[in-house]
């Protein structure tokens, strides 16, 4: 062995450690691989944790975010001095908010605008605004605007541009002084959809003056937010807010959790925080097997130094400190690679954040914490996988130590039936010997190996579930062209109006009112649909795409909603209506869906039309449109005065694949190679001790005529044993992983659904496969420069 | 364990007279090599004194190996006693073996045993590093004439010198004796004289007790005192005064 000469004045055993860890930095490096895939994962999901978390703390605290929202329909201005003297508020803004439609010239669409009203003269005293380019609105300009970062820069808009919005029939031109951003839309959705869409939906604040004038607010408000003092009983405040604002319209208070933008921020760091400690868990959990086993074999080919360095004078405990630090080193290896390939994805993973949610400063940084933490949880695996072995190895008595290992014991496998072994020849019987002979151990391998497959397959199927969910939403539930929604709710002329406009072939009413749905212990606000017997446009279909028939009588639920409020089907829930002259029903829960989006509520029309006590009633309408006139029909949707907000289901549909395009290619790209990491790792482990505990009998082999194609069946066919156990225990392994993903993603919000193709499948057992061959074919080339005549030398 | 009881109490001691240094008495071991027990010594007894150059002879499987082991503290016996200096090495606790190792035992094996990754000199360097009064590694290898090569690792090397690095190692710690199984066992004839030289020159100069093992006869010629085994039993003991040189065995 020709080594290392050290400078420094290192102890003999020491570099004696450094050295043997050198003969061995293959293996050495796959093990730190799969170490360092995991710690990535940690150092990933972690760091952006503390990012994000840190970053919306201190907005929300700079920005002064409030507690509670609540919108109604209209109050006078003196009901805010009711509201402020409830015991626990300490904050009051009153404010007026509307939707808009924006008649572009970039887009063909329609896109919209939700107005907000600020104070000209001073700061908002709650949900402060952040100024990132321009200048505060003046008093005495009621075109001014501050408009969104994200809708502007998706347009590319600056400051001094102007927007023609659609407000109360008539079209303004809005100039925007300043570019601003809100705690209050940090994520910033259209009600309905699935992901954001800059383009086209913006939000604008604009004078409050200006806006209660444009909407007929004047001396009033539609929207407040509160903020607490602390200690004070959210609920308490709710239920007490929720009372003055219920002659005005009110539509119910929510506190801030929530809240869309901040429910949605939480959500994510949730989701960090479990992802960040759960997979990485279980690659550390494969790096300590895949350790102790490569230590086991390099401690068995050790025995004489061992015994020697017993000889000499060194102690068990010694022994045993020397060779538990090739495992602390392998696992600092991992870890420094692990934390900078953490850091590297994870400016990948805030650069994807900086698109979907609006701070003003998000930065990446690796908080020390987080470094302490992967080196522990490392040094703990690491530790965990080589105590066994060394312990072992290092108690060994030295006399015992000295004399050569007991040959290995091999016997007849129970798979040896009559058949098969007529049938396997003897490299056949050699091979299932071999691994038989280890049974844990090949378990532990095929379990490595399947991880790795159910890894592979999660990617692809989450793959697959988004274009599920495409389907099922929009081909299955709405299967509409445009959706329209009026300002206010319309009778049969609306209808009529539209089916005249050009490319209109067919026109399907839309009824829905604002609740609150009240079981015994929770209650909910949400839009009930008024559903026809036959709908042709939209219909209720659950996340496999699977129609449901509306009961003749009583609501039809979504399943999480239902579980949400704590009832089943059978149950009576009531209905308050928050329109019109506000009736109150019981009604009986007649079925349940388990859609994809949001909390649904279902109801028969021609019964909501009794219920409320009006005829034929739409508070919007689904278009089917040619699409060749689609442009045209897009001028006239922006001009017509009932028309509040529009939506083309193409456009939709396009941005929403871009942009989980983007976050589909990024996260399989990472699936794959950690995949492959682990699948590498074991493989190659596996291979590498196996050619080291067999390699005299193989050089035998060819000492005896057979070839190295031959021998190199022997071990090759080992692995192929070990992979092709490792397919069907990985796709179980798949799908259990995807089930449990989806069912922890599972939110109020939206669903995924599970769907599990056998491409998916078929392309995980294909990579990992893969991964195998080409580790194989690494040992391979070992094996064919064995050199006969050392390994035959060797004493045993 | 540094000094003889009979020194600490004062008594003078007459340097011509041998002074006992292992007091073994009817040692016996059985072990299992698998599922076959194995008596490899039955009663036996016998006295080393210090200085002494002693050769265990006998063919293999007479137990020379297996006495070894337990009197340089290796391994322990089923039954017997083993004195070293007053002290009963058969009752000590690893710990106490392990420091016993440490401090007054060299081991020399047939296949040499060196660190691999390690250069000759580092090889020494392990056993001074844990040592009190150690020699340096370079006057260890000065002392078997390998000075030149200490910056070698033993792939580098060939068997006799690979074995007289091991000597080197084993004696850097000035143990109180140097136990060798079957030093020139894989060696040449003329190799395997260059090392007996190198034994008895650590025998004359360091004062250092010397067992060697061997089923080589006559290498028993260059011993103060040849103990013959057989089938685990003490055959033979005989006391020589006509010593030759290494330089003068043939075999």
């Amino acid at each position: 062995m020709s080594g290392v000469r050290f400078p420094v004045s290192l102890s003999a055993l020491n570099r004696k450690l450094l050295r043997d860890l050198l003969a061995m930095k293959s293996q050495a490096l796959a093990i730190a691989m799969v170490v360092a895939a995991g710690i990535a994962m940690f150092v990933m999901y972690l760091s952006n944790f503390e990012s994000l978390r840190a970053t919306q703390r201190a907005y929300y605290e700079r920005q002064r975010f409030a507690d509670v929202f609540a919108s109604l329909k209209r109050a006078p201005l003196r009901v805010a001095g009711d509201i402020a003297a409830l015991p626990g508020v300490s904050v009051i803004e009153t404010r007026v908010v509307a939707n808009v439609t924006l008649d572009l010239d970039q887009i063909e669409e329609p896109a919209s605008g939700r107005l907000v009203s600020i104070p000209a003269s001073r700061r908002p005293r709650l949900n402060d605004l952040f100024l990132r380019r321009g200048r505060w609105i003046e008093p005495g300009r009621p075109d001014e605007v501050l408009a969104s970062e994200g809708f502007v820069v998706a347009h590319g808009l600056n400051p001094g541009d102007r927007i023609p919005a659609v407000i109360n029939g008539r079209l303004r031109r809005l100039t925007i002084v300043g570019v601003a951003l809100s705690p209050e839309y940090i994520y910033s959705i259209r009600p309905g959809e699935l992901v954001p869409d800059n383009k086209r939906f913006g939000i604008f604040w604009m004078d409050q003056q200006a806006l209660a004038a444009a909407f007929d607010m004047e001396g009033g408000f539609n929207d407040v937010v509160l903020g607490l003092s602390p200690g004070a009983q959210t609920a308490d405040v709710i239920a007490r807010l929720d009372r003055i604002l219920e002659p005005y319209g009110g539509l119910g208070a929510i506190p801030r959790a929530l809240q869309l933008s901040h429910w949605t921020v939480e959500n994510e760091l949730a989701q960090l925080q479990s992802f960040g400690f759960l997979l990485p868990l279980i690659f550390l959990l494969i790096a300590a097997f895949i350790l102790n086993v490569a230590l086991t074999r390099a401690l068995a080919l050790q025995r004489p130094q061992i015994a020697a360095l017993k000889a000499l004078g060194y102690g068990n405990r010694a022994i045993g400190w020397h060779y538990l630090k090739w495992a602390l080193i392998i696992g600092l290896l991992g870890v420094v690679l692990g934390i900078g390939f953490g850091a590297w994805l994870g400016t990948m993973v805030i650069a994807l954040y900086n698109d979907f949610f609006r701070f003003p400063v998000l930065i990446f940084s690796v908080p020390l914490r987080v470094v302490v933490g992967a080196t522990t949880l490392t040094m703990v695996a690491a530790g965990a996988g080589a105590f066994g072995a060394v312990r072992r190895a290092v108690r060994v008595p030295p006399a015992e130590a000295m004399r050569p290992e007991t040959p290995a014991r091999y016997r007849r496998t129970v798979l040896e039936t009559p058949f098969v072994a007529r049938h396997l020849g003897t490299t056949g019987r050699m091979v299932l010997r071999n691994v038989m002979r280890h049974p844990v151990r090949a378990a532990a391998s095929v379990f490595g190996i399947a991880f790795a497959v159910a890894i592979l397959m999660t990617g692809l199927v989450f793959s697959d579930a988004i274009d599920r969910l495409i389907l099922t939403q929009f081909w299955e539930a709405e299967r509409q062209d445009v959706t329209v929604t009026f300002v206010e709710p319309r009778g049969d002329a609306a209808r009529y109006a539209l089916a005249e406009l050009p490319g209109v072939i067919a026109v399907e009413p839309q009824r829905t009112v604002a609740a609150r749905l009240r079981s015994d212990y929770r209650e909910r606000y949400l839009a009930v649909s008024g559903v026809p017997p036959s709908p042709r446009f939209k219909r209720i279909v659950d996340r496999n795409g699977h129609p449901v028939r509306l009961p003749p009588s009583g609501v039809v639920l979504s399943t999480i909603l239902a579980r949400a409020l704590g009832v089943v089907q059978g149950d009576t829930i009531t209905l308050d209506v928050l329109e019109g002259h506000r009736p109150v029903k019981r009604v009986e829960v007649t079925g349940l869906v388990d859609d994809i989006l949001g909390l649904s509520a279902y109801m028969d029309l021609e019964a909501l039309h009794q219920l409320m006590r009006e005829g034929s009633v739409a508070t919007g309408a689904l278009l089917l449109v040619d699409s060749a006139q689609e442009a045209r029909l897009s001028a006239e949707l922006k001009a017509t005065p009932i028309v509040a907000g529009t939506g083309f289901k193409r456009a939709v549909l396009k941005s929403f694949r871009e942009v989980m395009a983007a976050n589909m290619s990024l996260s399989i790209f990472i699936n794959l190679v950690f995949a492959s990491i682990i699948a590498f790792g074991v493989v190659y482990n596996s291979a590498r001790v196996s050619l080291s505990e067999r390699s005299r009998e193989l050089a035998s082999l060819r000492v005896l005529g057979f070839t190295r194609g031959e021998i190199s069946l022997i071990l090759m066919g080992e692995l192929a044993l070990l992979t092709l156990a490792a397919l069907p225990v990985g796709a179980v392994f798949g799908y259990s992983l995807a089930a449990a993903i989806v069912s922890s993603i599972d939110s109020e919000v939206y669903r995924f659904p599970l769907y599990v193709s056998r491409s998916a499948v078929a392309w995980a057992w294909l990579g990992i496969i893969g991964a195998a061959v080409v580790s194989g074919l690494i040992v391979r080339r070992r094996l064919d420069r064995l050199d006969l005549v050392a390994v035959l030398k060797i004493r045993e | 364990m540094e000094t003889s009881s009979s020194e600490a109490r004062g008594l003078v001691v007459d340097p011509t007279m041998p002074v006992p240094l292992f007091e073994i008495r009817e040692l016996a071991k059985v072990y299992g090599m698998g599922d076959v027990a194995v008596h490899a010594l039955r009663d036996v007894s016998l006295a080393l004194d210090e200085r002494q150059f002693v050769v265990l002879l006998g063919p293999s499987g007479s137990g020379k190996s297996t006495l070894l082991n337990i009197i340089g503290g290796l391994d322990v016996p089923t039954s017997g006693q083993v004195l070293y200096r007053d002290v009963d090495l058969t009752r000590a606790d690893e710990a106490t073996l392990t420091a016993y190792r440490r401090r007054h035992v060299g081991f020399v094996f047939q296949f040499y045993n060196l660190i691999p990754s390690l250069t000759a000199e580092e090889n020494v360097a392990l056993v001074t590093e844990i040592s009190e009064q150690p020699m340096l590694p370079e006057e260890a290898l000065q002392m078997v004439k390998l000075d030149a090569r200490r910056e070698h690792f033993p792939a580098q090397l060939s068997g006799g010198e690979q074995q007289r690095v091991a000597i080197a190692r084993a004696i850097a710690k000035r143990p109180s004796v140097l136990l060798c199984d079957e030093p020139t066992g894989a060696l040449d004839i003329s190799t395997g004289i260059v090392v007996l030289e190198a034994l008895q020159r650590v025998n004359t100069e360091l004062g250092t007790t010397t067992v060697v093992i061997t089923h080589n006869a006559a290498i028993a010629s260059m011993a103060d005192r040849v103990i013959r085994l057989a089938d685990g039993r003490v055959v033979s003991v005989e006391d020589r005064t006509d010593k030759l040189s290494p330089s003068q065995l043939s075999w």
